[in-house]
C-alpha cells in the first residue's frame, strides 16, 4: 500500500507558515517591552522555536508538489499548527523557564496546556469562547493579552490567504489552498492572480481595521470613551473585523460606552459581509455589494433578528443587570438588540451586557442566530448566509416539483443559476453540521456530569454550537461574561477540534479521515 | 441591380425566385447540381464554388454587385463571405445567422463582420410567433412604420359575426383599412372592394392602428376569445422555441416549455428565467392533460422536426388547447399543416427570405410583407417628389397606378392618417401599401 499524498510537501509548507509567524510575534513582543510588565521571555522563546521548528519542517519535503489533496492536508495541518505554537506564550508565560525566567503570570489559568491550546484555537478560529479565568492586567501582561487578540486578527481572514499573499512559491497553487481555507459558495477571483486577489482581500481588512482603530481612539481623545485608549482601541479593532470576539475587558464591550457601542455595530455588520463585495465596492462597484442576493439576505437576517429582540427587549420584563434598566428605553433596547443580533449572526461574540441574563423568548431568538452564521467570503463562521439561501429556495423547488414531478428548475441566486452539484454540496455540508452539533452536544452533556456544576440543555447546545459555529459564548456558565474554565479538559479538546473542523467549513478537514483521500 | 446570392438552399432559392423576374440574379453554391437545378427553375446565373474564395467571388462578378446575400447553412460562413467581399466591393451585404450573440455583436458595432444587414432566422420566427401569439384568431401580424400601424391577417371563424357580410358591412372601424380577402380554399388574396363577401372560413387583411386591429380581432371572434393569450406553452426547445419563450418572457408572460432531453432542458431552465420548464416528451397525451395544456391559449409546436412539431401540435390541439402554432422547417409543408388543423404554421426560412427582400427591393420600398406564398405583398414606402401620389389625392393618384394595389395606411410624422378617397398624400409621408404580385414591379416604380 502505498500512500497518495505527498505529505511531506504539505508539512513543509505548514513549516513555511510556522517560520513565518514569528513576524506577528514580533508585535506582542514590543508591547511587552513598551509595558515592561513580564511576557518578554515568552515571546522571545517562542519565536526561537517557530522559527527553528518551522525551518525544520520546511526541510521535510518539495513545495513544488502541493497539488490539492496535499492542499488539504497543508491547510488543515497549518491551522493546528499555529495553534500550537501560538500557546507556548501563554505556557511560558504561566510556568516560566527553569533557571533562566521567572513565570510572568503563576495564577494564569492558561497554565494547563489543554486550556492554553483551546485558548489559542479559539483565537486563530475566531471563535472568541474562553477559558481565561481572570481577565485583567493583574494575572496578564499587556503583550499576552495583545497575542491574544491578535491571534483572531491573524485568524479572521485566514492564515493561508495571508500565506498566499505575501509568499510567493504559492502564486500557483494558491487558489486551490484558498478554496481549501474557504470552501463556501461564492469565492472569487478578483484578479487574474491569485496573489494579488488575496493582497486585495487583505489589504481591504486591514483597512477597514485600521479606520475603526482610528474611529475607536477618536472617541477617547473626543472625550465619548474614557476607558478606550490606545491600547483598548487596537486591540477591539483586531477583533471585531475578525468576527473574533476577545476582549482584554472583563464585561467584553459592557465595559464601553453607549457611543463605543454603536460604532462597533456596522463594524461587525461588514466584518460579516463578503470582503470580496467590500473590495468591490471600495473599488467603484457599489452595485456588486447592493445588489448581491446574499448580501440582501444577510441584511434582512440581521435586520429582522435585531427587529425582533428590540421588541422582547423593550417589552420585557425588568432584568436584574449592571447596565440599568433596558425595558421600556427604547434607544437602550434598539442599542442592545442591534448589538447581540449584529454580533451573533456574524458570529463574533461581544457582548454589549450580558445577555445570559435575558427573558427566555430573547434568548431562544438569540441560540437560533448561533446557527445562521455570516456571508460567504466574510470572516464569519457557522453554516453561513448562502447556504441558507440556497436551502431556501431549494426547498421551494422541491414544493414546486412535487406538484410538477417534470419540472426542471434551477436554484438562482441573483439570476445565476446554480449548479446541482452545488446545492447538493450545501445539503451535505449542513447534514454533516447538524450531526457534529448532535454528537458533540450529547459528548458534553455525558462528559460535563463529571464537573461540579449542572449544565441545563440550553448551556450545554449552545456551548456546542458556539464553538462549532466559532461564535465564542454561549448561555449561562459559557455565558458572555461567563468562561469555559470549569468544563473538563477532554471537553475542551473535542471543543478545540469543533471550533478547529468549524473554521475550516467541515468538509475540508473530513476528507482527511477518509481511506479514499489518502490511497487512490 | 445586381445582386449575388451565395447559398442556393431553402432561402437563397426562395430569395432568388422573388427577386429574379425585376434583378440580375447570380446564384453560388458548392453544390453544382443545385446551382444546375435553381438555374433551369429560375432566370438566375449560376456559379459553382466556394463563396469563400475570392477567384470564386469574381468569377460570380462580386465587383459589379450592388447587394451580396450570404445565406449558406453555416452562419460562420456566411460571415467569412461578406467580410471576404468587403475586401473587394463595395456592395451591400446581407449575411443570415442563427445565433443571437452575432446579432447583438452586430447591432451593438456597426458593420461588425463586414456585414450591412444581419438576419437572425430563429430571433424572426420567434419574432413573428409571439406577434401572432399577441393577436387572437391572427394568422399573421407584421408592424410596420415602427409599429404605429399593423398589417394583420385574420382567420374568419364560422361563428363569426362578421361571416356572410360585405367588406362595406363588416368595416365599421374608422382607423382601419380592409385591403384584401383570401376566399376559402385558395392562397391567393384578392383586392378587397366595398361588396366582397367574407365567407367563413376565408381571411381577411386588414391594416391599422394596433388597438384598432385588436378591437377587430375582437369583433371577428365573437366576443367569447377576447383576452390576450396568457397561458402559452412552447413545446420542444429548439433554438426558436427558447426564443419564442424568451420574448414572451419580455411581454411579462410565464411560458411553460417542455423539452425531453433533460440536459436541453436544465440549458433552458437557466437561460429563460421566465419560463417554467418540464422534461418530458411533449408527444405524451397523458402528460398533456396532466400539465393542462387543454386549458392554454396557445401552444407553439417547435420540436426541430417538421413530423414531431405536427404531431405535437394536433395532439395539443386534440386534447383542448385553444390555439396551435407550429414551426415548420420545410416550406412545402406549411400548407399542409395549416390544411391538417394546425392553426398557424411559420416557416422560419420563409421569415428570413421576407426579411432579405425588403433590403434587396427598389430603394425607396422600406418594409415588406408577403402574404400567402408570395401572391402579394405589403410595402412600405415613403413618398418622395417624384411619386404618382405627391400632392395627390388618393382617388387621382389610384387612377395611374394598376388595379392591383390598396393604400392601407398612411403615416405623416408621428400621425397616423386614415387613407379615404379624398386623403391628400404629401412628400415624405410613409405610405403602408398591398400590391398584388403582378402589379409590383409598376407599383414600385411609380410610388
Amino acid at each position: 500500500m502505498s500512500l497518495r499524498v505527498d505529505w511531506r510537501a504539505s508539512a513543509a509548507l505548514v513549516g513555511t507558515v510556522v517560520k513565518w509567524l514569528s513576524v506577528p510575534l514580533l508585535v506582542p513582543l514590543g508591547v511587552s517591552l513598551y509595558y515592561g510588565d513580564g511576557g518578554l521571555a515568552a515571546f522571545v522563546v517562542t519565536i526561537a522555536v517557530a522559527l527553528v521548528v518551522g525551518s525544520a519542517m520546511e526541510r521535510l519535503g518539495d513545495v513544488e508538489n502541493i497539488g490539492s489533496r496535499e492542499g488539504f492536508l497543508m491547510v488543515a495541518g497549518t491551522w493546528l499548527a499555529a495553534s500550537l505554537v501560538g500557546a507556548l506564550p501563554y505556557l511560558v508565560a504561566a510556568h516560566g523557564i527553569p533557571g533562566v525566567a521567572a513565570a510572568s503570570a503563576p495564577a494564569s489559568t492558561l497554565a494547563n496546556p489543554a486550556n492554553a491550546l483551546f485558548e489559542t484555537m479559539s483565537g486563530f478560529t475566531t471563535t472568541g469562547a474562553t477559558v481565561l479565568g481572570d481577565i485583567s492586567f493583574d494575572t496578564h501582561s499587556h503583550g499576552i493579552l495583545l497575542w491574544r487578540q491578535l491571534t483572531q486578527w491573524l485568524g479572521g481572514m485566514g492564515i493561508v490567504v495571508l500565506a498566499v499573499a505575501i509568499l510567493p512559491e504559492l502564486s500557483v497553487g494558491g487558489a486551490q489552498l484558498m478554496d481549501a481555507e474557504a470552501p463556501g459558495p461564492g469565492i472569487q477571483k478578483l484578479t487574474p492572480r491569485i496573489a494579488e486577489t488575496a493582497r486585495a482581500l487583505w489589504l481591504a481588512y486591514a483597512g477597514i481595521t485600521a479606520f475603526e482603530v482610528l474611529l475607536l481612539y477618536g472617541l477617547h481623545i473626543g472625550g465619548y470613551a474614557p476607558n478606550m485608549g490606545l491600547y483598548n482601541a487596537v486591540a477591539h479593532g483586531f477583533t471585531t473585523m475578525a468576527t473574533g470576539g476577545f476582549s482584554p475587558e472583563a464585561r467584553s464591550i459592557e465595559a464601553f460606552t453607549g457611543v463605543v457601542q454603536w460604532v462597533i455595530v456596522p463594524f461587525m455588520f461588514a466584518a460579516g459581509t463578503n470582503f470580496a463585495l467590500i473590495w468591490q465596492a471600495l473599488t467603484g462597484d457599489l452595485d456588486a455589494l447592493f445588489g448581491d442576493a446574499e448580501f440582501k439576505f444577510y441584511a434582512g437576517v440581521v435586520g429582522t433578528v435585531t427587529a425582533l429582540l428590540a421588541g422582547l427587549l423593550f417589552a420585557g420584563p425588568t432584568l436584574e443587570v449592571v447596565v440599568g434598566p433596558v425595558a421600556g428605553e427604547a434607544e437602550v433596547s434598539l442599542r442592545h438588540a442591534a448589538f447581540q443580533a449584529a454580533s451573533i449572526v456574524t458570529t463574533t461574540g461581544y457582548a454589549s451586557m450580558d445577555f445570559a441574563q435575558w427573558s427566555e423568548p430573547a434568548k431562544y431568538v438569540l441560540f437560533l442566530a448561533i446557527f445562521v452564521g455570516g456571508s460567504a467570503g466574510s470572516t464569519g463562521g457557522a453554516v453561513k448566509m448562502v447556504r441558507w439561501l440556497v436551502i431556501i429556495k431549494s426547498l421551494k423547488r422541491e414544493l414546486f416539483t412535487t406538484v410538477h414531478p417534470e419540472a426542471v428548475r434551477p436554484v438562482r441566486l441573483g439570476g445565476r443559476a446554480l449548479d446541482e452539484a452545488g446545492v447538493r454540496g450545501i445539503y451535505a455540508f449542513t447534514a454533516v453540521y447538524v450531526a457534529l452539533f448532535a454528537f458533540g452536544t450529547v459528548f458534553v452533556a455525558i462528559d460535563s456530569s463529571r464537573i461540579e456544576e449542572t449544565l441545563s440543555a440550553i448551556e450545554v447546545m449552545s456551548a456546542v454550537a458556539a464553538t462549532l459555529g466559532n461564535v465564542g459564548p454561549g448561555f449561562g456558565m459559557v455565558g458572555p461574561m461567563g468562561s469555559y474554565l470549569p468544563l473538563t479538559n477532554a471537553t475542551k479538546l473535542v471543543m478545540v477540534v469543533l471550533m478547529w473542523v468549524g473554521r475550516l467549513e467541515v468538509i475540508p478537514v473530513l476528507v482527511l479521515f477518509t481511506r479514499s483521500y489518502w490511497q487512490g | 441591380m445586381r445582386v449575388l446570392i451565395v447559398g442556393a438552399g431553402e432561402v437563397g432559392s426562395s430569395i432568388a425566385g422573388s427577386l429574379a423576374d425585376s434583378h440580375e440574379v447570380v446564384v453560388v453554391d458548392r453544390d453544382g447540381s443545385r446551382v444546375e437545378s435553381l438555374q433551369y427553375d429560375q432566370d438566375i446565373l449560376g456559379v459553382t464554388g466556394d463563396g469563400t474564395d475570392l477567384a470564386v467571388l469574381d468569377e460570380a462578378g462580386v465587383e459589379a454587385a450592388d447587394v451580396v446575400i450570404a445565406v449558406t447553412d453555416d452562419e460562420e460562413t456566411n460571415l467569412t463571405i461578406c467580410a471576404t467581399v468587403k475586401t473587394t466591393s463595395d456592395a451591400f451585404t446581407i449575411a443570415r445567422v442563427e445565433q443571437t450573440n452575432y446579432l447583438d455583436t452586430w447591432q451593438a458595432h456597426e458593420g461588425a463582420f463586414g456585414v450591412d444587414f444581419l438576419v437572425c432566422t430563429d430571433l424572426l420566427a420567434a419574432e413573428t410567433i409571439v406577434r401572432i401569439v399577441g393577436l387572437p384568431t391572427a394568422h399573421d401580424v407584421n408592424p410596420f412604420a415602427d409599429g404605429r400601424v399593423e398589417m394583420a391577417e385574420f382567420d374568419v371563424p364560422e361563428d363569426s359575426p362578421v361571416a356572410g357580410q360585405t367588406v362595406a358591412e363588416a368595416d365599421r372601424f374608422d382607423d382601419l383599412t380592409f385591403v384584401a380577402v383570401i376566399p376559402t380554399g385558395t392562397d391567393t388574396p384578392e383586392i378587397a372592394g366595398g361588396d366582397t363577401v367574407i365567407e367563413p372560413g376565408a381571411r381577411v387583411v386588414v391594416v391599422g392602428v394596433p388597438s384598432t386591429v385588436r378591437a377587430f380581432a375582437r369583433a371577428l371572434c365573437n366576443g367569447d376569445r377576447l383576452n390576450e393569450a396568457e397561458d402559452v406553452v412552447v413545446i420542444g426547445g429548439s433554438k426558436t422555441g427558447e426564443l419564442t419563450a424568451e420574448l414572451l418572457g419580455d411581454r411579462g408572460l410565464s411560458p411553460r416549455i417542455v423539452e425531453v432531453d433533460p440536459e436541453r432542458a436544465r440549458e433552458l431552465a437557466e437561460g429563460v428565467p421566465s419560463a417554467t420548464v418540464l422534461s418530458h416528451d411533449g408527444t405524451d397525451p397523458e402528460f398533456l392533460t396532466r400539465e393542462h395544456v387543454q386549458d392554454a391559449d396557445v401552444v407553439v409546436a417547435s420540436l426541430g422536426t417538421d413530423e414531431r412539431s405536427l404531431l405535437a401540435a394536433l395532439l395539443a390541439k386534440r386534447v383542448g388547447a385553444e390555439r396551435a402554432i407550429a414551426v415548420v422547417e420545410q416550406p412545402r409543408y406549411v400548407e399542409l399543416f395549416e390544411a391538417v388543423g394546425v392553426d398557424v404554421a411559420v416557416n422560419p426560412r420563409e421569415v428570413t427570405a421576407e426579411e432579405i427582400t425588403r433590403f434587396t427591393r427598389e430603394r425607396r420600398a422600406e418594409n415588406v410583407a408577403i402574404i400567402g406564398s408570395g401572391g402579394a405583398e405589403v410595402l412600405e414606402v415613403e413618398i418622395d417628389d417624384e411619386s404618382v401620389l405627391a400632392g395627390r389625392t388618393i382617388q387621382d393618384g389610384a387612377a395611374d397606378l394598376p388595379s392591383g394595389v390598396v393604400v392601407g395606411a398612411i403615416t405623416r410624422g408621428d400621425e397616423l392618417v386614415t387613407p379615404r378617397g379624398d386623403t391628400v398624400v404629401e412628400v415624405g409621408d410613409h405610405v403602408v401599401a398591398f400590391v398584388q404580385a403582378d402589379a409590383m414591379t409598376e407599383v414600385t416604380s411609380k410610388l
